[in-house]
Parts: structure tokens; C-alpha cells; sequence
């Protein structure tokens, strides 16, 4: 088993604001996403959500606002899954409730050093 | 007659103190002479009592037959020491020994003794077995029983722990701040394996699984009796272990079958455990959680103790195993939470869910999916429950699984 590393992406600005109600939805999809790998022994680590600010530290000590402001798409959290290969681990993205607000997963073999 | 009532309920609850006070006495080097008086002590009562009719104070009786025993050992060693030996500096002053059977040091003994059984150098077996033997006061015949094995097979088993804990210079202290926090999650899956021997148990001696049940409870209650060691997450086991035992007079029936829950008369589930678990689910709020794994099944167990039937309760269930599974995967945690899936969600996704899972050798699982598809489609069902049948081992289980192939039989 090696470990992934997935990576949620969507463009949080243009997204409405949810109302409690949704809100809860939503939470509930993602606790059942992340139980529903967890129920499959692989999961590694539920992982975190990421705050919307940030900083970008350059080569020459040069510091900007960040994220990338440039790019519309914002990486608003991450977990890390156990899979035998990379398409296993897509596999498991499937389930997850970012897609259907019109964000994206993207999934990344864990290289240890 | 009375006399014979009494014994071996006195032998259980007498013999574990006796023991634990001697053990921590003699050391892990002479734990074998511990379990010996103790063992001599009660043949001793058994002959005179028969002979002369109880004591007065049956329990004063022992104490000073075992501390005459005891007394009797010390000073054999140090004169064995003093002549072979010559070692004079071992001489133990054995006419001033005080074997302090007082509650106090009973309670610290027992406690110390379960820290010192529970090490992670002998195996989880041998950790229950010695528990067993020497904190419970079980025969060696019980223990076979309660492990499904033979006579011999337990006694090898003791003995090599004996030897290991030995061998390591096990001490029976009372383990630092640090020392518990490193070992009392040890103790704790011990006590938790100890009562699953009970509860979950596929051997057919009712009473016997009941008291497996009632001593890991009983110890567990030992640790919250202690500042020290009374932590949150013990709260939480002695809650789940209240919540469960419960429904044990509802669990099974007569053959020492399992009667499911849905079946059970809730008129044979013990409130006043049910008021006992959830003082203890407050207790274990009340202090700071390290691990909140007993703590979400004790949770879970809750939720169970009452039969009501709302999307709100299996959602609430349902959560609870989410959080559970990320913090340690189990099969059975697994299985569970798919079918709290169905219930909160829909059955359609929650076979969706367990085809996920792969637990192909586990009848449960295979119970679950035939569960799952009886009314979506009954002939999957009945091969998921013909498959649950060739894999399930206890002659109950099968019966259960049995059953529920000649109702779907009969629906279509």
C-alpha cells in the first residue's frame, strides 16, 4: 500500500453562500466520503481544510499575498488515502462532495524520502 | 448445604485479593508460591469447614490461614538462605513481616498487579489468561473453557508469561504519572478483550461468560477508584461496558443462543446499568480525552439502549462510526457502520458501500449483504446468507443464518 495525496480544488469566490441547512449537507457529505474510505482501511489521514489566506514566499526574501491570486481555483484542503496504485486512488475520489460543486480532486503518489 | 454455596463464590473474591497482596509481596519470582497459598488456603477451608461448620467470619479465617502460610514461606526462605546460602544480607525478618490484608493495600495491590500483567512483552492471550488466574481468582478449567482450548494448553501459556515477566524483573508498583500514561492504554485493551470474551463469546457456558463480563467490569472499576489512574477514557469503557451488559439477560435464550436485537424483550434490559453507563459517559466528559475511541463507542452503545427507530438516531450512529473508523479501522467497526448507512441513507448505498469493503472471509459480512438485498433482490440475498452459513462457527450463528434463509424461502 502506498499513500496519496489528494489535493480539493474549486473557485471558492464565485461560489453562492450556503445557509446553515446547506451547510450541515454538505458537512454530513464529506464526514460519509471520509468514513466511507476509512470503512475501506485506506485512509491515512482525514487531512485539514486550508484558510482562505496566505503568503508566497519567493527566492530574494520577495513576499506576496497568496494563494496564487492569479489563478481563480483556491486548494481548500487536503486528505491523504492508502492505495495499491494511482488508479485505486483516483477510484477513491469518486465519492467526494467537492465534485459537485464544480471543484476537482487531484491525486498525487506520496514519494518518501 | 450452606458451606458449599459459599465456597466458591469466597473463592473467587477471597482468592484474587489474597493472591494480588502476596503477588506484590513475593515479587513475579515466587508468583507461583502466591497462587499456591492462596490455593492451599482454601483446600485448608474446605476440609475444616466441612469438618466443623463455618466460622464465624469466614473471610477473617482465610486471611489468617493464608498470613500463617505466608509467614511459614518468608521463613523457610530465609533460614534456607541463611544456612545454604549464608547470605545474611538477604535475611528477611520474617517474625515482623506485616501481610496487610486491609482494604486499602487489597485495592493498591490489584491495581498494581494489573499494571504489571499488562505488558506488551507477553502476548494479549497470555495478559487475559493471568488476569484471569490471578486478579479473578479463575480456575484453570474456566479459563480453558473461556478460550475455547484445553487444560494444557492454558497452563503452558501462564507458565511462559510467569517466566517472561520474570525474566523482564517485572516489578509490581505502582507505575509513575508517565509510566500509566504509557501503559494504561494496555490495561484497558486487556479489560476490553476480557469483557468481549463475555459478550461476544461463542462458547455456550452462560454463567461463565457473565462473570468474564462482570470482573472486566469490576476491574475496570478499580481504575476509576484511583486518582491516578482514573482517566477519561476508562470512564468511557466502564460506560460501554455498562450499556452492554445491559442486555445480557435479553441476549441470549435458554440454549445460549443469540436472540438479535431487534427480537429482544426490552423488558429484560437492566435499566439501572443503563443509569450506571450513562453516570459514567458524564465522568468520562469530565475529565480531558486523550483518545476518544471508548469514548465514541460507549456513545454508540447508548444510542442502542433504546429501541427507537428515527433516521435521526442511525445518522447519529452513522457519525459516530465515521469518526471511529479514522481513528482505528475494524472490520466489525466497518460492517457496522454500513448498516447504520442503510438506515440513515438507503440500503442501496449501503450495498454500494459494502461491496467496497472486501471482507469476503468474514460471515458477517456476508450476513450484512444478505440482510442488505433481501427485499432488492432475495436470490443475491439468499447466496450472500448461504455463503454467511458456510463460514459462520458457532452452532447459534449457524441457526440464526439458517432461519433467516427459510424466511426468505418462504416470501417468494
Amino acid at each position: 500500500m502506498k499513500e496519496f495525496l489528494l489535493l480539493f480544488r474549486n473557485d471558492y469566490k464565485s461560489m453562492p453562500a450556503s445557509s446553515p441547512e446547506q451547510l450541515q449537507a454538505i458537512m454530513k457529505l464529506w464526514m460519509d466520503w471520509i468514513g466511507s474510505i476509512a470503512a475501506q482501511n485506506k485512509l491515512s489521514s482525514a487531512g485539514n481544510r486550508l484558510g482562505g489566506e496566505g503568503k508566497v514566499m519567493r527566492s530574494n526574501n520577495v513576499v506576496t499575498d497568496g494563494p496564487y491570486t492569479e489563478i481563480k481555483e483556491l486548494v481548500g484542503g487536503y486528505t491523504i488515502v492508502k492505495a495499491d496504485s494511482l488508479e485505486e486512488a483516483t477510484e477513491l475520489s469518486k465519492g467526494c462532495p467537492i465534485l459537485q460543486v464544480g471543484g476537482n480532486v487531484e491525486i498525487r503518489p506520496i514519494v518518501p524520502m | 448445604m450452606q458451606e458449599t454455596q459459599l465456597i466458591p463464590h469466597l473463592f473467587r473474591t477471597e482468592y484474587s485479593k489474597i493472591t494480588a497482596v502476596l503477588g506484590k509481596l513475593f515479587g513475579f519470582r515466587d508468583i507461583g508460591v502466591a497462587e499456591d497459598i492462596a490455593s492451599d488456603t482454601f483446600l485448608a477451608a474446605t476440609e475444616t469447614w466441612g469438618l466443623k461448620g463455618l466460622p464465624e467470619n469466614p473471610t477473617a479465617w482465610l486471611y489468617a490461614v493464608a498470613k500463617n502460610k505466608a509467614r511459614d514461606h518468608l521463613r523457610r526462605v530465609s533460614l534456607f538462605e541463611k544456612k545454604i546460602s549464608g547470605d545474611l544480607a538477604r535475611e528477611k525478618n520474617w517474625q515482623e513481616t506485616d501481610i496487610d490484608l486491609s482494604d486499602q493495600n487489597i485495592h493498591d495491590s490489584q491495581l498494581q498487579m494489573m499494571f504489571a500483567i499488562c505488558q506488551p512483552c507477553i502476548s494479549t492471550e497470555a495478559q487475559i489468561g493471568l488476569s484471569l488466574r490471578i486478579l479473578c481468582g479463575f480456575g484453570i478449567d474456566e479459563i480453558a473453557d473461556a478460550f475455547l482450548t484445553n487444560k494444557e494448553t492454558i497452563n503452558k501459556r501462564l507458565y511462559r508469561a510467569r517466566e517472561k515477566l520474570r525474566e523482564e524483573n517485572t516489578e509490581i508498583t505502582m507505575p509513575t504519572a508517565a509510566g500509566i500514561r504509557e501503559r494504561l492504554e494496555a490495561v484497558l485493551t486487556t479489560l476490553y478483550l476480557l469483557f468481549n470474551e463475555g459478550y461476544y463469546s461463542a462458547g455456550s457456558n452462560i454463567a461463565l461468560r457473565k462473570d468474564l463480563c462482570l470482573e472486566a467490569m469490576r476491574l475496570t472499576h478499580l481504575l476509576t477508584e484511583n486518582e491516578q489512574t482514573a482517566t477519561s477514557g476508562v470512564f468511557s469503557l466502564l460506560a460501554l461496558m455498562c450499556f452492554h451488559s445491559s442486555r445480557f439477560e435479553a441476549r441470549l435464550d435458554q440454549e445460549g443462543r443469540m436472540v438479535p436485537y431487534e427480537e429482544q424483550d426490552t423488558g429484560l434490559w437492566n435499566q439501572e446499568l443503563i443509569q450506571q453507563g450513562k453516570y459514567y459517559m458524564q465522568k468520562a466528559s469530565q475529565h480531558n480525552q486523550l483518545s476518544p475511541r471508548y469514548a465514541l463507542e460507549a456513545a454508540i452503545a447508548f444510542c442502542h439502549t433504546s429501541r427507537e427507530d428515527t433516521p435521526q438516531k442511525w445518522e447519529r450512529i452513522l457519525q459516530f462510526y465515521n469518526q471511529l473508523l479514522r481513528i482505528e479501522y475494524s472490520p466489525i467497526a466497518a460492517l457496522n457502520r454500513t448498516y447504520a448507512l442503510a438506515r440513515a441513507n438507503s440500503p442501496e448505498e449501503a450495498i454500494r458501500e459494502a461491496e467496497k469493503l472486501q471482507l469476503n472471509d468474514h460471515y458477517l459480512y456476508h450476513s450484512l449483504l444478505g440482510h442488505l438485498y433481501t427485499g432488492i433482490d432475495n436470490a443475491k440475498a439468499c447466496s450472500y446468507l448461504e455463503r454467511a452459513l458456510q463460514l459462520a462457527r458457532s452452532e447459534g450463528d449457524k441457526r440464526n443464518i439458517a432461519d433467516r434463509i427459510t424466511k426468505l424461502g418462504q416470501k417468494d
